[in-house]
């Protein structure tokens, strides 16, 4: 248990009904009232639990599918344009045994929600809580019954007269198509749980023969984009900007010849000597140059500057305006900066021969342009 | 000026001995167009077998000139002039050079950025902790940037006192800072069935690790005098429109869940959840629910979308486990990786991450010829629980083709499995928990490529 309670427990006689207390950490946080808990504790579960009372129709269903959901999800829920499929890949013969052949034999690659989730709440509360994409929690109570029905009418598991309740929705789980397609028994959800595959960490002699099984396919070489402007353009390696691997590529079976024989340098693979070392380049990232107000800032001009008004020196809306059309100003102000100048605005600007000529001339620039 | 700025750093060096000084110096100048590239092909045809792997290309790899290098001999830009002040990028930016490791997409793994992955580019960053705006990203219904002085907490269901927390409540609590993995339980799901993609960003970088600081879970159902008899779950929910919500087991939920707000000394970044988000250490990322808005206490499992029909586990029998949770041990050699070149024969330095969701690292293994033979790498210090742990190992490169894996152990005797070893208990139809021994094949030319090894 944790330090504070801990703190408590020793100083206090009543250390033994601590849990129930009302309050255990005096000051903090506040009694939720029911409207707040209501208003919050949508979760539907498995058996039920947390649905509201109310009814859809397959029709009603129908009608809000074509309004705000057939756009991502296709005018069937089988579009895979977007997401995953809704609807497909069922059987009737999966209604009856509540687990879905499919994901079995793998003859419907492309999972559907309805060959996927065993539990209706699942579909209801996502829907209810989520749906539509671009305005999630706005269906009604009624809506969502709606939609899960027409879902369920698309997937021929509910006539299209059926209308999806509160009080059957419990009975409509019976008919769901993978609902014996689940397993909670294994470690994987467990703190103290073990493994289930095994690897005896070999050090010597592991293998007889090292079996390459899988290279990057041919679309996938340049998917990614240039790989050397992926990494940094200085350290220990480069990216490649083009995989010469790929280019042409040697086949798995050449590779695992390669990988299994004594190596000869350029003897083995003409291939490989081919593209030897020809391959490193390096693409210096787009360094993004700072904008003379930018400069501005960062130089501290605007400590005597404003941008608009004067504080110490003038403003540079001032400047911007004074100089206006005036073609020698900024070869004039680009000196005053480096070397400094008096008179013209009734004080003194200290030299800043510090700052590198390009920056003052990018500064100066941006102050007779007006930057802001 | 950029022009300029490109010549730091960029490797010019071609291989003079074999080619003519007039395209040596048109490499030198504008680097290998396709043109020269293809003259350089030809020519290492003709030339020396001993060539194959053996030009260092590095920056300066000789001096420029018999006297020395030039960047040695004068001034520089930097050492004659006077540089900026305090405070002139108030909240501190990386450098002007430092723009080719962001986080990335993987092109058509996903259609909406709302409902999708970037990720962290593991092959530049260094030691365990994850740079906050270089954690890996994944949303299911967009990311929000939420007003903090507007968010609420509230923890109720099978609780005495069913109650309501702001921030200020919150970050009044006594803290915890921990650093820990989160790694999407989708991580390196590509790889299932084949090699799908390049670069150890793509293939692992949806883990991420970060320093969180948050009050831990158990203290607020204390607070609320949660059913400690009945109570054997929690529920979890965001604030955000995708309303995120996952079951977590009260032994979880009492162990070592964080409610943070911090990451790494600052808020959380909104991508991250700001300004609240729960920390489920070990289990895969989708439990750390992001812009955490309630906590329900229930006698069972809530049966949520992200628990019972995705980030679960389809096995052989066409059966599916729900509810996996917990991250196996993993590790993966970041650099030399997918994508990277190697410059010329000699010393390496091989350097890795190793996680586990089930406590510490203990051992983590390399080998350099495809699991012949393998070597036991340094671990850097520190070494925590569920969190990213940093290894290192030596390797001279004798320019031979070489395939380099990591193999992981952590405290409960666990082994990393290969890939073959993964497929023969799950089979191929998974998409998440794929923590299989990554193999990456260093050609004869220094190319590194991904590739899968049984």
């Amino acid at each position: 248990m944790y330090k504070l309670t801990k703190a408590i427990l020793t100083v206090s006689l009543l250390a033994l009904s601590f849990a129930a207390t009302a309050q255990s950490l005096p000051g903090i946080g506040r009694t939720a009232t029911p409207k707040e808990i209501a208003a919050w504790d949508i979760d539907v579960r498995g058996d039920f639990k947390g649905i509201p009372k109310g009814k859809g129709s397959v029709a009603l269903g129908n009608k809000v599918w074509d309004e705000k959901c057939a756009s991502c999800h296709g005018t069937f829920g089988e579009s895979m344009e977007v997401f995953g499929p809704i609807v497909g890949g069922t059987t009737a013969n999966d209604v009856k045994t509540g687990h879905v052949l499919a994901l079995a034999d793998g003859s419907e690659p492309k999972r559907s929600t309805l060959m996927k989730v065993a539990t209706l709440s699942t579909i209801w509360d996502y829907i209810n809580r989520a749906m539509p994409w671009n305005a999630p929690k706005t269906l009604t109570t009624d809506e969502v019954y709606g939609v899960v029905a027409y879902i369920l009418n698309m997937g021929e598991i509910l006539p299209s007269d059926f209308v999806l309740s509160n009080e059957n929705i419990a009975e409509v789980q019976k008919l769901m198509p993978n609902r014996n397609g689940m397993t909670r028994d294994h470690d994987m959800w467990k703190v103290k749980g073990k493994g289930d595959v095994k690897n005896p960490a070999c050090m010597k002699d592991c293998t007889k023969k090292v079996e390459i099984t899988s290279v990057l396919p041919d679309y996938a070489c340049d998917a990614h984009g240039n790989i050397s402007e992926q990494n940094r353009h200085f350290g220990a390696v480069r990216g490649a900007d083009k995989l010469i691997a790929c280019d042409p590529h040697p086949s798995i079976a050449e590779l695992n010849r390669i990988y299994n024989t004594p190596y000869k340098p350029n003897g083995g693979s003409a291939k490989a000597a081919t593209v030897a070392i020809s391959k490193p380049t390096t693409v210096a990232p787009e360094v993004v140059e700072a904008t003379g107000v930018e400069l501005l800032k960062q130089n501290k001009c605007t400590a005597c500057h404003g941008m608009t008004k004067k504080i110490v020196g003038p403003g540079f809306a001032e400047i911007t305006a004074k100089y206006k059309g005036d073609a020698k100003a900024e070869e004039r102000l680009i000196g005053v900066v480096t070397n400094g100048g008096s008179g013209v605005w009734g004080g003194t600007m200290p030299p800043h021969g510090h700052i590198k000529a390009e920056n003052i001339k990018t500064m100066v620039k941006a102050i007779l342009a007006g930057e802001k | 000026m950029s022009n300029e700025l490109k010549k730091p750093g960029r490797i010019l060096r071609a291989p003079e001995n074999f080619i003519d000084a007039s395209l040596s110096t048109a490499i030198t100048k504008d680097g290998l167009n396709e043109e020269r590239r293809d003259f350089l092909r030809k020519s290492f045809v003709a030339a020396s077998a001993v060539v194959a792997g053996s030009a260092a290309l590095t920056q300066a790899a000789m001096a420029a000139t018999p006297e020395g290098d030039p960047l040695i001999l004068n001034h520089t830009e930097y050492d004659q002039t006077l540089g900026l002040p305090v405070a002139a990028n108030p909240y501190g930016v990386p450098s002007k050079y430092e723009v080719n490791l962001v986080r990335r997409e993987s092109p058509g793994l996903t259609q909406v950025g709302g409902a999708s992955v970037a990720f962290a580019p593991l092959q530049g960053l260094f030691g365990i902790i994850t740079p906050s705006g270089l954690h890996f990203e994944r949303h299911h219904q967009g990311w929000q940037d939420m007003d903090p002085t507007k968010h609420r907490l509230m923890v109720m269901g099978m609780v005495k006192n069913p109650k309501v927390y702001t921030m200020d409540d919150l970050m009044r609590l006594p803290s915890v800072s921990r650093m820990h993995f989160i790694e999407c339980g989708a991580n390196t799901a590509t790889e299932w069935g084949n090699v799908a993609v390049p670069t150890v960003q793509y293939t692992h970088g949806m883990v991420s690790c970060s320093e969180f600081t948050g009050v831990p879970l158990s203290v607020l159902l204390d607070d609320c005098g949660f059913d400690k008899k009945n109570g054997k779950f929690v529920l979890a929910e965001g604030a955000d429109g995708s309303g995120m919500t996952r079951t977590i087991s009260m032994e979880n939920a009492l162990d070592d869940v964080i409610v943070a707000y911090g990451q790494n000394g600052e808020m959380l970044r909104p991508e991250n959840g700001y300004p609240l988000r729960l920390v489920v250490p070990g289990v895969q990322g989708v439990s750390s629910v992001k812009w955490l808005r309630r906590i329900e206490v229930g006698d069972k499992p809530f049966d949520t979308k992200d628990e019972v029909s995705h980030y679960v586990d389809l096995m052989p029998n066409g059966m599916t486990r729900q509810y996996t949770s917990i991250q196996e041990a993993k590790s993966v050699i970041t650099s030399p990786s997918g994508g990277q070149v190697l410059m010329g024969k000699g010393f390496y330095n091989i350097t890795g991450l190793a996680w586990t969701g089930r406590g510490k690292i203990t051992r983590v293994d390399v080998s350099a010829d495809g699991g012949r033979t393998w070597r036991t790498a340094r671990l850097e210090t520190p070494v925590l629980s569920k969190a990213l742990t940093r290894f290192n190992i030596d390797w001279v490169w004798d320019g031979s083709p070489a395939i380099l894996q990591s193999r992981a152990m952590d405290d409960t005797g666990y082994v990393q499995p290969k890939i073959n070893q993964l497929r023969g208990v799950r089979g191929t139809k998974s998409i998440y928990h794929n923590n299989a021994i990554q193999s990456w094949r260093v050609a004869d030319f220094g190319e590194v490529t991904n590739v899968q090894v049984n």
